[in-house]
């Protein structure tokens, strides 16, 4: 804000050294303006679709959540919070919510500690690093719904890998996807091999960016076995690290999509059923336009908050460094 | 000296044992790839016929490659996802880049507030946005073209804060030495601040490419012809036509839709990374 | 309490020799500074004191235990690093405790809650606070023993360090340009600071610093490196005015030595620069030599004859109290710089000729290889007395 002040004043100041004149325009004042034109130039196109692409659309998806609008049909009334108070009565949505829940709590753990850990072994020795950071690496970058596609072949009931493995060694098999005790957690093992890269790479990051004085300081001071070390140096300053992950992950879980349109379009029953997937159906393929807006506006707020709590968090370790 | 050569045996050991948990982790993490490799090259028959080997007792890709290549326009699909991928990067650059650089470089009044604007559109899911775009593209028409996959991503707030976040590391003397050299605000854009950039120009570009060619979500809701699918939607179709019982094709599919973005990436593993997390971090 | 000995370290980084046979005694209680540009290894040879990096070859002993792959916990040791190296997620208090816990405490004793419930815990974690506050009231930082190091300035960061180094009476102090992340006058401030620490507790110091004026002010003894190689160890007056060797006498002192070709006329005599300067030590006529002298060696003399050079002034720089008077002499390029008083010297003016006059006692003279050429009488002082010393 204070860029505009300055540039006014400076504007202000040369009119009135020269006589409040307003035609001889001083030449600071004349270049302050002709940046200025260049700015909204330069910047205009972007703006532009950033109100019609981003700000329209939000601005419009409170407001449909508030009729009971349905696409197609002609004419729609405001039922205001309606659509929102049916959401939490209607069990499907409810499961939706507990699913993701589950879910969240299944892949932000996994991936964090899975992440960390690989992370750790990667940069405690010197050797073929970038060889175990590619291999981790890649589910993250890879298209989901082709690798969806190969996840449910390896948890096919009788041809799959997984049972095959399962039943040599004598563990009992399942059929994982079908099953309404078990597809969530699979569906987050999914997640957990899909994120754990990205986790990775940030704790690797966060691993770099600790001085090795520290570590130094630590031999001396006696903290010289590993677990020491760990304890007085590495974890505590990958606290910052951590949060970030564990908020990224927790976001990226939240949209999971992708894996449940592939392998079980939320079922069996309701037992799949997440977030974006309910929102998806009720909107695109129901168009129940007003009730997938809410939806829409409630899955906005639970990732505002987490965003928020990124935020407050981000701020309140700026006095690690 | 004894205590010397024990602390060397000791982290022998825990180099060993780095080398043994992480080849474990990482064979792990490979088995969804190589059995979709393995699936794809065996005949339906050694497919049903369960077993752990890798490699197929008849080799049978030549047939599930064709088959995946001429019973789905696969092709085609990929021809799409390479066209939308590339229009949508070319035109986030174009609008993203000077709008940066006004936000880093500039002053002018509501400049704070546009920076606003973006930080906004950078937390924004973007599926929150699908219906109210989903009814925009409804009203003009465009819904089931080319235009619906990419007119709603033709502006990144990301990429705008990458290259806002790099732009303001360069000096504003640049930029003051340019303007003495007779550059209009635009050709400093273009022609100094952009080259300088390509890193983090780089950096954005593999997350744009890897995000939307990868993008299923968005597809399924705007298109419906097969002729304008993109990969991911048209590997979907695939999978339900054939209701998961012709693996062969479909893994030979798969295989065909991950295999660009892979090699891009073991060709430029530290890209890749930096563009996909390095924005993370900066957040 | 302890001394130190080194003996031929060696140490190199892949091909690049870092430390060339280095060998040094350092006496119990002695403060000693290893002085020399960065990347003269001085560092490195602190570190393979602490034990946090291994020599290629030689050998450490510290208090006459040989310390050779001792860890650094077990060698007696406390260090203080140029950025400090406090933890940034605890409190000063926890900060300065950390050697006390690690030695005094069990493992299964420094485990969060559990550890508290085993016996004798609470009483040695009492008797660690009390020694972590005693030791901050000594250093002036005992009111900030709860905050956390991102709450501290510079200096108080410094003391926390040097507090987390003494809490636990280490025999040997290592200090690795512990001063060069604070401003000047704080430096100053601390440098004082860190000499009383010396004097009070009495133990070895070794400090690696680049800087001339720490090492001087704060040295019984100086170390000079460079490249890898131990120069001249001697007090810090002697390393100024009697240095061994041409790079030594070149790395020390600012504005730089002045360094002139000359050849010896005869006994006492030297020709230089179109001109005859009278000296002190001797060598056979003919014989090429480089003559130092420091810009303060020089006084102004009123006109031109033997044991005066002269030349033209390139520039002045006037530093206050001192002028330094840049002379280009015939036949040199690098210009002659003296320094003069401001009130003796009051208008000199670039362009104008000036006579200059070297103090014969204060001419250092080096063969054209570097090595220095003493007087005879004081080359028996330093070489031969000590030996005849030493038998007797």
């Amino acid at each position: 804000m204070s860029e505009p002040r300055a540039f006014s004043t400076a504007c202000h100041r040369s009119l009135t050294r020269r006589g409040a004149s307003f035609l001889a325009v001083s030449p600071a004042c004349r270049q302050a303006f002709v940046v200025a034109f260049a700015g909204y130039g330069l910047a205009g196109p972007a703006v532009f679709f950033l109100l019609v692409l981003f700000l329209l659309p939000v601005v419009g998806v409170f407001f449909i959540a508030l009729t009971d609008w349905q696409l197609g049909a002609g004419s729609f009334s405001f039922v205001f919070l309606a659509n929102y108070r049916e959401a939490f009565a209607d069990p499907t949505f409810r499961a939706s919510l507990a699913n993701t829940a589950v879910y969240v709590l299944i892949v932000v753990p996994g991936t964090l500690f899975g992440g960390l850990t690989v992370a750790l072994l990667i940069e405690s020795g010197k050797s073929c690093r970038s060889f175990y950071r590619a291999i981790h690496f890649l589910p993250f970058m890879a298209t989901v719904t082709a690798m969806a596609i190969v996840w449910e072949a390896l948890l096919h009931p009788t041809i799959g890998l997984v049972n095959q493995i399962f039943a040599a060694v004598g563990l009992s098999t399942a059929n994982w996807l079908r099953n309404e005790n078990t597809v969530v957690p699979v569906l987050g093992t999914i997640g957990i091999w899909q994120n754990l890269g990205y986790a990775m790479v940030l704790f690797l990051a966060g691993l770099k960016s600790i001085p090795r004085d520290l570590y130094d300081a630590a031999d001396v001071d006696g903290a010289d076995l590993w677990i020491d070390r760990l304890r007085t140096v590495t974890l505590p300053l990958l606290g910052p690290v951590s949060m970030f992950v564990v908020i990224v992950v927790a976001l990226r879980a939240l949209e999971c999509f992708d894996a449940v349109k592939v392998l079980t379009q939320g079922g069996p029953g309701n037992a799949s059923e997440v977030l974006l997937y309910t929102l998806y159906r009720e909107s695109f393929e129901y168009l129940r336009t007003g009730y997938g807006a809410a939806l829409a506006v409630i899955f906005l707020a639970m990732v505002g908050i987490l965003t928020l709590i990124n935020a407050l968090v981000m701020d309140r370790k700026v006095h690690y460094q | 000296m004894s205590a010397a050569t024990s602390v060397n045996r000791l982290s022998l050991l825990a180099g060993i044992l780095r080398h043994v948990v992480l080849l474990v982790t990482g064979a792990l993490i490979l088995v969804p790839f190589l059995w979709m490799i393995s699936l794809s090259i065996k005949a339906p028959g050694e497919i049903f016929h369960a077993s752990f080997s890798f490699w197929p007792v008849q080799f049978y890709g030549i047939e599930n490659y064709k088959k995946a290549l001429t019973e789905t326009p696969l092709l085609r699909y990929m021809g799409n996802g390479l066209m939308v991928c590339g229009l949508i990067l070319a035109l986030q650059i174009l609008l993203c880049a000077p709008c940066a650089y006004a936000l880093a470089k500039l002053r002018f009044f509501g400049r704070d507030l546009i920076f606003g604007l973006v930080l906004a559109g950078l937390i924004l899911p973007h599926q929150v946005l699908s219906l109210p775009l989903f009814i925009f593209g409804y009203k003009l028409a465009i819904l089931n073209t080319y235009s619906a996959l990419i007119l709603p991503y033709v502006v990144s707030p990301f990429g705008i804060f990458l290259l806002r976040q790099f732009f303001k590391t360069i000096p504003d003397d640049v930029v003051h030495a340019a303007r003495l050299d007779g550059l209009s605000e635009f050709a400093i854009v273009w022609k100094v601040m952009v080259p300088m950039a390509l890193p983090a120009l780089i950096a954005f570009a593999i997350f744009s490419v890897v995000g939307h060619w990868n993008d299923l979500f968005w597809p399924l809701i705007a298109v419906r012809d097969l002729s304008l699918m993109p990969p991911p939607l048209g590997i979907l179709v695939f999978k339900n036509e054939e209701a998961g019982s012709d693996y062969g094709p479909l893994m030979a599919a798969s295989t065909l839709v991950v295999l660009p973005l892979t090699i891009a990436f073991l060709a430029a593993q530290r890209w890749f990374v930096e563009g996909l997390t390095g924005g993370a971090v900066k957040q | 309490m302890a001394s130190v000995l080194i003996e031929s370290i060696t140490k190199a980084y892949g091909l690049t020799p870092v430390l060339r046979s280095v060998s040094l005694s350092i006496a119990d209680g002695e403060f000693l500074t290893l002085l020399g540009p960065s990347g003269c290894g001085k560092s490195t040879l602190l570190r393979i004191l602490a034990g946090l990096e291994v020599q290629d070859a030689g050998s450490v002993s510290i208090g006459e235990r040989v310390v050779d792959g001792v860890r650094p916990k077990r060698r007696d040791i406390a260090m203080v690093f140029q950025s400090y190296a406090l933890y940034p997620h605890m409190s000063v208090a926890s900060n300065i405790a950390l050697p006390l816990r690690m030695r005094r405490l069990s493992a299964l004793q420094r485990l969060p809650l559990l550890g508290r419930l085993l016996p004798r815990t609470t009483q040695i974690a009492a008797d660690i606070g009390v020694e972590v506050s005693r030791t901050a009231k000594s250093l002036g930082i005992g009111q900030l023993l709860s905050r956390k190091p991102g709450q501290l300035s510079g200096g108080q960061r410094q003391r926390v360090a040097v507090g987390r180094a003494m809490v636990r009476h280490p025999a040997v102090f290592l200090m690795d340009e512990p001063l060069s992340n604070l401003d000047a006058k704080l430096r100053v401030q601390l440098r004082a600071e860190i000499k009383e620490l010396h004097q009070r507790l009495g133990v070895t110091f070794i400090y690696v610093t680049h800087d001339q004026a720490e090492a001087m002010t704060l040295s019984d003894r100086v170390a000079v490196m460079l490249d890898g190689e131990l120069l001249q160890v001697a007090p810090p007056q002697s390393i100024y005015s009697d240095p061994d060797n041409r790079r030594v006498a070149e790395f020390i002192g600012s504005p730089k030595i002045n360094l002139l070709d000359g050849v010896m006329r005869e006994r006492g005599l030297i020709d230089v620069a179109g001109s005859t300067l009278p000296i002190e030590a001797d060598a056979l006529a003919g014989t090429p030599l480089s003559l130092g002298i420091r810009p303060e060696a020089l006084y102004l003399a009123e006109h031109a004859g033997q044991g005066v050079l002269t030349g033209s002034v390139r520039m002045v720089e006037h530093m206050g109290s001192d002028l330094f008077v840049h002379l280009d002499l015939a036949g040199i390029d690098q210009p002659l710089i003296a320094r003069l008083l401001a009130e003796r010297a009051p208008h000199i003016a670039p362009g104008q000729t000036l006579h200059v006059g070297a103090r014969p006692d204060r001419i250092l003279l080096f063969t054209r290889d570097g090595r220095r050429l003493r007087r005879e009488a004081d080359a028996v002082r330093r070489y031969v007395a000590p030996l005849r010393e030493a038998a007797g």
